[in-house]
């Protein structure tokens, strides 16, 4: 165990994951490592399609075991998911790592109270009385800022507004602990004002524990305000990687530089027309041979339609997957 | 100058709560006296959170849902009576909604959904095809690859772009976006807010645009109208408002924008808590309950509209004179 303590939290290497339920396999994660060091906050930014959820839930092993395969290897905190079953696995899911999803309301069991629900979590992973799972249920409560706590443990899911419920989510999922976060979008359901609060409360609650968070977002603003370093992935693989300022400043792959280039922000382009990338992203089953987005990127040359791109490294922790780099560098 | 379509003093009231006999207890008040003017050639883009209302003012508007009071007159006639019946406003006045798939039915090719209208106001079939494809081809789908195929086999933005197309069949001259490209990815939504754009100047159109994303409603519309549980909050040309808003609410819907600049990231939220229950929501203004500038008279009384000049305009106590508020200028001259 001690040798891990200076290792990552998180590291996947070669991640792989292919659904085979379908008439042609799907290839929804292809060759994705990514490591995530201790107190780190990692955004994984990409749209629909995109592999971005699909990894963040090979993390926690959520994806039917007889209609996926999954090859490549996951570490929490050196432990090796992939090998978990069973026991192992049900101890590993809260503990070592857990996590908030989109929509509380489905992921929340809407016919047990949420402090039972707590309690239930906590008892499962903690050797102590009914009594003391409550009394934590109820000082996770106080932590994320639910307005009369006590009274609020009592309630049921349908009973709490969207932004309750999402604070009620974040309690159940740090409540033993875990030594990695994982977040599913938590906060696209909600709107604008709330969004910013549930924003606030993880990036303090992240600072104050030293949470390890793996934090998936297609909205670059929200991975703007929580993530130290950004991922961009595409058509299942990461395209892009560095830090925040990195990313949103200098972005070098031909597909994040598109995408930020697409917003309507702030107003200056009013009245004009928006530079949009064209096409839509490419179906799964049916993968072009070379770069995944050269048959929509605008500098896409012969050799982006066979060869798979390479990573090329661009500065300190900056990478990008793409040929132009490297005949740049 | 005379306004396209004019409401005034919609209401809807959605029962909730019925006793042991039928008889109703509570309301959802979902919209709430509201006025507003459209028009022509404008985009009035409509923002607020979930519950605000807007999507069912957009479905009032078109009496998808009937309304429990309220008046809506297209130049200068009053629809759904004999000056103007409904379908007769339908032509003129047509929807698209947020989930592309739901709008289509499943069953028809994509040309037969275009086709449908037209023939339902009098096309014969082959005119109502020839103007389907005509469409198609206009909202940049190719119909020989595309005219055939079922709503299941496009993807979220081709399918966007069939209901754009079915709603320009019947050649209207208001098109109501009811969140129109929220449900798209944001690489395809800026190719479809594009097209909207093409489309409003080819067609001389005038848009209702319905969204909650405050970035995408900058970007298309002239003027902007805020809701807040039911009620317009407040109303102005897009850039006067966007810039000086007068509306607390206003304010801080723009304030939880996110900044897309790690070296400015939002440190306090503007508000706290979520909107309220629109089941008996609370008396006087609808937003004193989360107000940092709140005083009893907002508590008690419901702020009127009050015109600031320019076409801007806020329903709030401080920026009406003599309303009691402390920070309200005295009784006006």
């Amino acid at each position: 165990m001690s040798a891990t303590a200076e290792g990552p939290v998180l590291d996947i290497r070669g991640l792989r994951v292919t659904f085979t339920g379908g008439a042609r396999p799907v290839r929804a994660v292809d060759d994705v490592s990514l490591a995530i060091a201790r107190g780190e906050v990692v955004a994984l930014l990409g749209e629909s399609g995109s592999g971005k959820s699909v990894t963040l839930r090979s993390v926690l092993r959520l994806h039917p075991p007889r209609k996926t395969r999954i090859e490549g290897t996951i570490r929490v905190d050196g432990t090796d998911v992939m090998t978990l079953e069973g026991a192992a696995l049900a101890a590993f899911r809260g503990k070592g790592a857990s996590m908030i999803f989109q929509e509380p309301m489905l992921a929340l069991d809407p016919v047990y109270s949420v402090g039972d629900q707590i309690v239930e979590a906590i008892l499962r992973h903690e050797r102590m009385s009914r009594a003391q799972a409550r009394q934590r249920a109820l000082e996770w409560f106080e932590h994320v800022r639910i307005p009369s706590p006590e009274r609020r443990l009592e309630a049921y899911p349908h009973e709490m507004s969207g932004g309750m419920r999402q604070r009620a989510m974040i309690a159940l999922a740090l409540a033993c602990n875990p030594k990695l976060l994982l977040a599913d979008e938590p906060t696209t359901a909600l709107d604008a004002t709330v969004q910013v609060q549930i924003l606030l409360l993880l990036r303090e609650l992240q600072r104050e524990l030293g949470l390890s968070m793996l934090f998936v977002t297609h909205d670059i603003g929200v991975a703007v305000e929580v993530a130290d370093r950004i991922a961009v992935m595409y058509a299942g693989r990461i395209v892009e990687i560095g830090s925040v300022r990195d990313v949103i400043r200098t972005p070098r792959h031909p597909y994040t530089a598109g995408l930020l280039a697409t917003r309507a922000h702030g107003g200056r382009l009013s009245g004009n027309r928006l530079p949009a990338i064209a096409g839509s992203p490419p179906d799964l089953a049916n993968l072009p041979p070379g770069c995944a987005f050269a048959p929509r990127c605008g500098h896409a040359g012969e050799s982006c339609m066979h060869e798979a791109p390479p990573v090329v490294a661009i500065g300190a922790g900056h990478e990008a997957r793409c040929v132009l780099l490297k005949t740049a560098a | 100058m005379a306004a396209l379509l004019e409401v005034r003093g919609l209401v809807k009231n959605f029962p909730v709560r019925t006793d042991l006999f039928g008889r109703v207890k509570s309301f959802v008040s979902a919209v709430d006296e509201v006025d507003f003017d459209l028009h022509e050639g404008e985009t009035l883009g409509v923002v607020g959170e979930s519950g605000c209302g807007k999507s069912t003012t957009a479905r009032l508007l078109l009496h998808l849902i009937e309304p429990t009071a309220g008046t809506i007159r297209f130049e200068g006639r009053t629809v759904g009576t004999a000056e103007l019946p409904w379908k007769a406003f339908r032509r003129q006045v047509q929807m698209v909604f947020q989930d592309s798939y739901a709008s289509l039915n499943p069953r028809l090719t994509v040309a037969e959904s275009i086709a449908f209208g037209p023939m339902v106001h009098g096309l014969s079939r082959r005119e109502a095809e020839a103007r389907a494809n005509a469409l198609l081809e206009r909202v940049g789908l190719e119909p020989n690859r595309i005219a055939g195929r079922f709503t299941h086999e496009l993807s979220g933005g081709q399918r966007q772009r069939v209901n754009i197309a079915r709603a320009l069949a019947l050649h209207p001259r208001v098109l109501v976006l009811d969140e129109a490209v929220s449900a798209l990815d944001k690489s395809v939504e800026a190719q479809v807010l594009n097209l909207l754009l093409d489309l409003k100047e080819e067609f001389r159109l005038t848009y209702l645009f319905i969204s909650h994303d405050l970035e995408v409603v900058r970007f298309m519309a002239t003027r902007v109208l805020v809701m807040y549980l039911g009620r317009v909050a407040e109303l102005g040309p897009t850039e006067a408002l966007y810039t000086g808003s007068r509306h607390p609410y206003t304010t801080a819907l723009l304030g939880s924008l996110l900044s897309m600049d790690p070296d400015r990231r939002t440190d306090a939220a503007p508000i706290s808590g979520d909107p309220p229950n629109p089941i008996d929501p609370p008396a006087g203004c609808r937003f004193h309950t989360r107000c940092a500038s709140a005083e009893p008279v907002c508590a008690a009384r419901h702020p009127a509209l009050t015109v600031l000049g320019g076409g801007h305009a806020v329903a709030c106590h401080m920026s009406e004179p003599g309303s009691g508020h402390s920070r309200a200028a005295g009784r006006a001259a």
